[in-house]
């Protein structure tokens, strides 16, 4: 199997996943948004030399998954998935930013490996928590609670279209770069002129695939907005779960937990 | 006496919402015509009338025009020229709400209608956009999937399950809706000889009107006591299944041939 296929079956994984019935999943959708959102607004807060101070923040993903039952292969394969990204916007970091910071043991660390640490670490957090957010919810559910929450309905059909339409991309994909490959008699990179083809054809083709899409959707009468399949109900442990959480956050956020851990475990005054 | 009460979730499912006042024929098509942009003419001159709950198959080579007429019966495609009219409804860009409560359209992919996480919901998601509550469009769902004895998939992922069983649930997503007509294009296209025979097993049950557009003549035989045969975008003939689909010369003069078993029969 490509690397292609594999990451289309992680991200399905996720809405197969968040059918189940989990602790998570049984909490409202609008309340997992919520706190979501103030977990990755609480990771951007941060100061960018930061990294241990972070580290009481990573309970809010490692509970959450275990309570979405998530598999560990799957939030690991996602992450793989981002982790380009990540290491294209720090990894400038070091060559600029050189002035010493702190010394490990005799090695000293400059600003700049701080810095490109703490983004690793930041979009590690707020991957696994989106990753997590998703298994315990579903795009569907997540983008009914988004509408629930104000947001436009339009803005809020695109976004779950955007995630259909990316299986109905990832498909046809997959089908032509086999039928390539199959006839090709090539197992090592494609030559450009034969991916400018393969593009164009992929377009057509999704194209296509996706007016049958929307038809189908058009004859089971979808007027351009998504009915909620499964009733929202906001419960009194949904209020509990968004306080709770939210106060886990203010408190890490205010209180260096990390720093104060240590200094109870040595014995240092302040 | 007791008034009687809305009829029951499993008997609409059987046979469809009742509309159409009496008298009125389920679709009426006349002097249709249709062309693609980019193709030839695909429909010229088509008349058609189907009364209601009749069964009719739609048959005729590739390209002779099955799926775009199809298409026309619930606006998926509108009418360059010619009128097409549903229990009484003219399509139009007005009516298209109205007329997708009406019929219910079985795609030829199942794979083009199945999009939600969930089987259950998927089947839920037509009545959901008929304005029924959640808890009611899931209840609805359910019983359209034990109509298909595929209760057991609800919770299942569409794309996880075997072409029979998303032709299965494709049919539930649409009898959930409860239309009065159903239209199904190559309903039985690359499905295995048992899961064939079951769902001729099932649209045999129902009393919808239905259209079927077809290759597989032994299922017309079987299902429609009527058959239309499209040839070049018209109506070559019209006429009882039983007289047509045993006429070797006639079938293969418009691409086809006797269905297998006629064939068998014959020295």
């Amino acid at each position: 199997m490509n690397r292609l296929a594999s990451a289309l079956q992680d991200l399905r994984a996720l809405d197969t996943l968040a059918a189940r019935d989990t602790p998570l999943s049984r909490r409202d959708p609008r309340a997992k948004l919520i706190v979501t959102l103030v977990f990755v607004l609480t990771l951007l807060s941060f100061d960018r030399y930061q990294v241990a101070s972070l580290l009481p923040l990573a309970l809010f993903p490692v509970v959450l998954a275990a309570q979405a039952a998530l598999p560990a292969r799957t939030l690991a394969h996602l992450l793989t998935l981002a982790a380009p990204f990540a290491l294209l916007v720090g990894l400038a970091n070091p060559w600029f930013d050189r002035t010493p910071l702190l010394a490990l043991g005799g090695v000293e660390l400059s600003g700049g490996w701080v810095s490109f640490t703490s983004i690793l670490l930041r979009v590690t957090l707020s991957v696994s928590a989106t990753v997590v957010l998703l298994a315990g919810t579903g795009m569907p559910a997540l983008c009914a609670a988004l509408a629930r929450l104000r947001v436009p309905q339009v803005l809020c059909t695109q976004l779950l279209l955007l995630h259909r339409y990316l299986f109905v991309l990832g498909d046809e994909a997959q089908r032509l770069t086999t039928a390539y490959r199959l006839r090709s008699g090539r197992t090592a990179r494609m030559p450009l002129s034969h991916f400018a083809l393969l593009a164009g054809q992929l377009l057509l083709r999704a194209h296509d695939r996706a007016m049958r899409l929307h038809q189908a959707m058009l004859a089971r009468g979808f007027a351009g907005h998504l009915p909620l399949s499964r009733p929202m109900q906001w419960r009194r442990a949904d209020t509990l779960f968004v306080g709770l959480w939210c106060a886990w956050f203010a408190l890490v956020r205010s209180i260096d937990l990390a720093l104060a851990l240590g200094r109870l475990a040595t014995g240092a005054g302040a | 006496m007791n008034a009687p009460g809305p009829p029951p979730v499993a008997f609409e499912l059987a046979h469809g919402r009742r509309r159409a006042p009496p008298g009125v024929p389920a679709i009426d098509i006349r002097a249709l015509s249709h062309a693609y942009a980019d193709g030839p003419t695909a429909l010229s001159g088509v008349d058609l009338r189907v009364e209601a709950g009749e069964a009719v198959a739609v048959v005729g080579a590739n390209g002779a025009g099955k799926s775009t007429l199809l298409q026309h019966i619930n606006g998926l495609l509108l009418a360059d020229s010619g009128s097409v009219r549903v229990e009484g409804i003219t399509v139009g860009r007005g009516t298209l709400a109205e007329l997708r409560r009406r019929v219910g359209f079985v795609f030829q992919d199942p794979d083009d209608q199945l999009f939600m996480p969930t089987v259950q919901d998927d089947v839920a998601f037509g009545p959901c956009n008929q304005g029924a509550s959640a808890q009611d469009a899931q209840a609805r769902a359910l019983a359209a999937l034990q109509a298909v004895g595929a209760a057991h998939l609800a919770a299942r992922a569409p794309y996880r399950l075997s072409g029979g069983e998303k032709r299965a649930v494709a049919l539930a997503g649409v009898l959930a809706m409860a239309p009065s007509i159903l239209v199904l294009d190559e309903p039985t296209a690359a499905l295995d000889p048992a899961a064939r025979r079951r769902l001729i097993g099932w649209l045999r049950g129902f009393m919808h009107t239905r259209v079927i557009a077809t290759h597989d003549l032994d299922l017309a035989l079987e299902l429609c006591p009527r058959v239309v045969v499209l040839h070049q975008g018209r109506v070559a003939v019209d006429g009882t299944s039983a007289e047509i689909l045993s006429d070797g010369g006639l079938l293969a003069a418009m691409g086809l041939e006797l269905p297998l078993s006629r064939q068998r029969e014959r020295p």
